[in-house]
């Protein structure tokens, strides 16, 4: 059984002991414990079932490569599925609970998948639920969602704050094993602006667990001696539990610090998100252990080698009293030797090279514990832990030998250095045959912006898998770095490490090597996905022999974990099953993040409120504090309405047009664009803008004016008024001011660059209000100031003056077909207009109203919209609005797409006013039905509705849409959709339902 | 995320502060030119493996427009320049020579 000793555990303090929970179960462990050490501590050998068969799974590894200790943390607010035991700190009070299971993680009904394994092949699902079609949808797919997934779904918002912190350094080193450790400390001696990061809270790595020697010393006293020279350094910034998440253009670096996971108490966001550029990363990001693939090597009690040396040393976590060592290296040795020191049994350990180790094996035979050779294990006894194993030969078929009892295996398939921060941007790998591992090819590199390379490998993740050669080549990389980025300071000597001399390691992809199917089947390659050595084979067979099709095939790598253990494992496979080299089936594509990240983390602070900017008018607070209806209209909140108190929104709509028509109404139409357009050659720039003529404009009137771009279409609209001579100011539409101020500089710059033109975007700069409705000028002269007679400032004029105490500039311009006066203030003065209008309207009526009722306005009176009658298909010659294009000029922008055959095809479906024939409303994008069906039996269309309201003014349904020759067909009643099977009958009438003559505008 | 060199306000701009605006050094056709032309002009691009000059404009920054010769392979960028000319500056085709000879981009090598 898996127990804490009495003593020993570097990383642990006994003094400290805390309670935590796992499925409801009260257990205690130590400060410094990992939820994985401290549930081996408790004897706590099953921590989930697998995916697909249900079968009870342990604790594998020690480290984030971890497949099968996920569990759920956290209630409510923080609640989080997914999370690695192996990597999650324990504290006081916390609650985990496993996934995957039902009713409970030791009676679980879905365990019968594994009897029914054989029924269940790669691809089965593919297979499986194709026919009949429809099945797919409404039973298939419902049913498999229910039972896939692993954990569940948070439901609660997440109640914790994240942020993104930015840095810009010299060098980036990730990984703060020995070889980080040397290469920051030398970047950092050569004078650069360096970051460490470690994802662990523990600095040094595998060295100190293996207890390496450097430099004559004990690698813990040389991590030591090296942190303490790296804090003294003011151009050094260490961070532990901050993984390098990945690598991206330009020498972009995310990292993941989890700042309080494993102290929740503590204030402050819980996870920031480290937004790093770096001239030069180094990924010292260590190797991962490989599993050997022999049946059931998934059962609970079967870890890595590594990991079982690593609950020992640093957790005094013993995984079982009787352990079996199973190897094809020389590594695994020291988990032999270890649990031996601590007074363990090893009952042997198994190496499947026939010729054995080199030194560590001499020293285990030395220990007195039974090494053999050239054996295999043949069999996992046990199910829900490990009993014990059968022997039999590596290069046989699995006739067993000998059984052995025992509690635990540590198994060893080799190293994988971790290369996927260098594969994240373009680095390329090479097959190390002698070593059985692809290893970063430092002459294919990630590349930067000047063309060098922008990361570079150190140590293990580099290949180096002996202590020397790891250490030298972590300082040669701080040294290269540190150059690379301009420094060249004063720096120290590689240190030296010792090393064991060890034999050369086997490949063994499978064992034994002549498996049979029924040993195959039960030897996993990718636990948490479920994928077995028995699914590459048989993909390989249906002809998935690309790496990447036979990884989707069989879903193997593509769980949680990414494939940090199977992923090699697959490959060799693959290859074998393809009879070609492990090169030559290539790896799959390496993809950021490393380990999963909170999209907290992503989010940071933009959430809420601060999700995105909002744009307020001066006159934003009194619209909040008199109950508008907002909308969204660009970044800009716009009241669509003011509700009064138990008045409906639409009833609050109606209420305004109808006051407006009848006596005034008042509209913060601030948020419009204002941009002024200057200089001696401003009005034949905007005559190349503009599809109508803007230079002819005499100073002091206005001019409606619409704008396309290169591909003819309609792109914004609005009033312009001349200035002066040489200024024009342009209205633009709320969403459309930076949009069309950078469109006209695009235009300057790169275009007319000669010209001379000044754009300035001025919209903030002013409050603008438009008062509008017949007494509009009854309200604007009770309170004073210039001549607003329809003499002296007739429609589509403007001019300067002073209104009551404000300084006023006007247009008569109208979007409602009312009496109307826009009149622009300083932002400054808005507000106080604004108050000054409404008191002054008081005795005439006056209402403010909202964007709905300035919409169901302009359609009245026919005027378009662009986004609802424009989407980026329409010219303004389907709107028939040909009067504002101009036919005397040569050029404008738009014009030369305009004469393209398709936009002067006679059939473009034009713009005409729709009028219900039972007065109802047709929905809002509703298509006019055609004769006929297309060829896909669908019935053709002959138009579609672009704009459509109640109206209160004539008391019944309108609309405008384009339809096939609209204007010919003045008259006419065609059916449009609404909804299923229904539809509503419409008459095709003139878009001007309002005041035709424009008598009341003109007023 | 890529970064540039603004060659107005000499700033190392992060790819969030430029909005990108497709090729660079169209040439314009407008009302009487050939069909085919035009259409080139609308619709045809490069769309290159290596080599490559593009408009950029520093749009949270100093709100210029310029342009870059970027590979858009391994995204090394060779240069960037302001854009009121109608050809990539001779200083930078050579240096774009020097590290891919033979380098040919419309009528620009």
């Amino acid at each position: 059984m898996s127990t804490r000793l009495a003593e020993g555990g570097r990383l642990i303090d006994r003094s400290q002991a805390v309670k935590f929970t796992f499925n409801g179960k009260h257990f205690k462990g130590f400060a410094g414990d990992t939820l994985a050490s401290a549930l081996l501590a408790n004897d706590q050998m099953m921590v989930g079932r697998s995916f697909k068969y249900h079968r009870p799974r342990g604790v594998v590894a020690a480290g984030a490569e971890e497949p099968n200790a996920l569990v759920n943390l956290g209630k409510g607010g923080t609640f989080e599925p997914n999370q690695r035991a192996t990597t999650t700190e324990v504290f006081d009070g916390l609650a985990a609970t496993s996934q995957n299971h039902w009713p409970s993680l030791e009676f679980d009904v879905g365990a019968i998948n594994t009897y029914l394994a054989r029924f269940l092949p790669a691809g089965f699902y593919y297979k499986m639920f194709i026919h009949p079609r429809p099945f797919w949808k409404y039973i298939y797919e419902p049913f498999i969602r229910q039972s896939a997934g692993l954990g569940k779904a948070p439901k609660d918002r997440d109640a914790d704050t994240y942020e993104h912190f930015h840095a810009f350094v010299d060098v980036l080193v990730i990984g703060g094993g020995i070889a980080g450790l040397a290469a920051a400390r030398e970047a950092g001696r050569a004078g650069a602006r360096v970051m460490l990061i470690e994802q662990t809270a523990d600095w040094g790595g595998r060295a100190v667990v293996d207890g390496v020697k450097l430099g004559g010393k004990d690698a813990g006293v040389w991590v030591k001696d090296t942190l303490q020279e790296l804090e003294t350094m003011p151009n050094v910034d260490l961070r532990r539990r901050t993984m390098g998440a990945g690598v991206y253009d330009h020498g972009y670096v995310l990292a993941y610090e989890r700042l309080r996971d494993h102290v929740p108490e503590m204030d402050g966001p819980r996870h920031r998100l480290w937004r790093i550029r770096a001239r030069r990363t180094i990924t010292a990001t260590g190797a991962i252990e490989r599993p050997l693939s022999f049946a059931g090597n998934d059962v609970p009690g079967v870890l890595l080698a590594s990991a079982v040396r690593d609950y020992l040393v640093n957790f005094g976590v013993s995984v079982g009293d009787r352990t079996v060592v199973v190897t094809n290296n020389d590594d695994a040795y020291r988990t032999a030797l270890a649990l031996h020191s601590h007074g363990l049994i090893v009952p042997a350990i198994v190496d499947a090279r026939p010729q054995g180790g080199g030194e560590l094996a001499a020293a285990a035979k030395a220990a007195g514990i039974r090494v053999a050779n050239g054996m295999a294990v043949a069999v996992v006894k046990g199910g829900k832990r490990v009993t014990g194993v059968t022997l039999c030969l590596q290069a046989g078929e699995g006739a067993p030998l000998e059984e052995i009892a025992c509690d635990c295996v540590a198994m060893s398939g080799g190293w994988s250095p971790v290369v996927h921060l260098w594969s994240h941007c373009g680095g390329k790998l090479s097959w190390d045959d002698d070593q059985a591992m692809f290893r970063p090819d430092a002459g294919r590199p990630p590349t930067g912006a000047d063309g060098a390379p922008m990361v570079i490998a150190a140590g293990t993740a580099n290949g180096h898998l002996a202590t020397a050669g790891a250490v030298a080549d972590g300082w040669a990389a701080g040294l290269a770095a540190a150059k690379a980025a301009g420094h060249a300071g004063k720096t120290g000597t590689a240190p030296k490490g010792e090393d064991a001399a060890a034999a050369a390691p086997l490949p063994v992809w499978l064992m034994p090597q002549g498996a049979s199917y029924a040993k195959r089947s039960k030897a996993w390659l990718d636990f948490q996905n479920d994928v077995k050595v028995s699914d590459v084979q048989l993909a390989a067979q249906e002809g998935f022999e690309s790496v990447e099709h036979a990884k989707r095939y069989t879903t193997l790598g593509m769980a949680t974990d990414q494939g940090k253990l199977s992923n090699i494992n697959g490959l060799a496979t693959l290859s074998n099953a393809l009879n070609v080299t492990i090169p030559q089936v290539g790896t799959t594509t390496f993809r950021p993040p490393y380990t999963p990240i909170s999209m907290g983390a992503i989010a940071g602070v933009a959430r809420d409120a601060l999700f995105q900017p909002v744009r307020k008018t001066p006159i934003h607070d009194w619209h909040e504090a008199n109950g508008a209806d907002f909308e969204p209209v660009g970044q800009w909140r716009r009241p669509y309405a003011f509700p009064r108190k138990g008045e409906s929104v639409h009833d609050a709509v109606m209420r305004e047009v109808k006051n407006t028509r009848t006596n005034v109404g008042l509209l913060d139409a601030s948020t419009l664009g204002k941009l002024v357009v200057t200089g001696p050659d401003a009005g034949r720039f905007l005559d190349m803008l503009y599809t109508n003529m803007i230079s002819t404009l005499p100073v002091g009137k206005c001019r409606y004016g619409l704008m396309c771009n290169e591909n003819g279409f309609l792109i914004d609209d609005g009033v312009v008024a001349r200035i002066d001579e040489q200024t024009w100011l342009c209205h633009t539409t709320t969403g459309g001011a930076e949009r069309i101020h950078g469109h006209m500089e695009d235009w300057l710059q790169c275009e007319w660059w000669d010209w001379k033109v000044y754009v300035a975007n001025v919209t903030e700069q002013f409050a603008q209000i438009g008062v509008v409705g017949p007494k509009a000028r009854d309200v604007l002269e009770s309170l004073g100031g210039m001549d607003l007679s329809k003499e002296a400032l007739p429609f589509m004029q403007w001019a300067d003056g002073k209104i009551g105490e404000f300084d006023a500039r006007v247009y008569r311009i109208s979007f409602s077909g009312e009496l109307s006066y826009e009149v622009a203030v300083p932002a400054s003065q808005g507000r106080a207009f604004w108050d000054a209008l409404l008191k002054a309207g008081e005795a005439h009526g006056i209402m403010p109203y909202g964007t709905e009722c300035l919409h169901i306005m302009r359609a009245e009176k026919g005027f378009i919209m662009i986004g609802d009658e424009t989407d980026g298909t329409v010219i303004p010659q389907d709107l028939n609005l040909g009067w504002a294009i101009s036919k005397k000029k040569d050029d404008y922008l738009g014009k030369r797409a305009q004469e393209r055959s398709h936009m002067t095809d006679p059939n473009r479906w034009k713009l005409v006013g729709l009028e219900t024939l039972d007065g109802s409303v047709i929905p809002d994008g509703a298509y006019a039905i055609g004769d006929g069906v297309n060829a896909n039996g669908q019935r053709n269309t002959q138009g579609r509705v672009t704009s459509t309201y109640f109206s209160p003014t004539l008391g019944k349904g309108i609309a405008m849409g384009l339809v096939l020759n609209g204007p010919d067909r003045m008259g006419e009643v065609i059916e449009f959709t609404k909804g299923k099977d229904v539809t509503v009958k419409a008459r095709i009438v003139d878009q001007v339902f309002y005041d035709k003559a424009g008598e009341k505008q003109n007023a | 995320m890529l970064t540039l060199e603004c060659p107005y306000c000499g700033v190392q701009a992060d790819e969030t502060e430029l909005s990108p605006g497709g090729e660079a050094h169209l040439k314009r056709f407008g009302p009487g030119s050939d069909i085919d032309d035009f259409e080139g002009y609308l619709f045809m691009r490069e769309n290159p493996k290596g080599v490559h000059f593009e408009r950029w404009r520093h749009a949270y920054g100093c709100g210029k427009w310029f342009l870059a010769a970027r590979d858009t392979a391994t995204l090394e960028v060779f240069g960037t320049y302001p854009a009121q000319t109608t050809e990539p500056p001779q200083a930078l085709r050579e240096a774009i020579s020097a590290k891919r000879p033979g380098w040919r981009w419309r009528d620009f090598a």
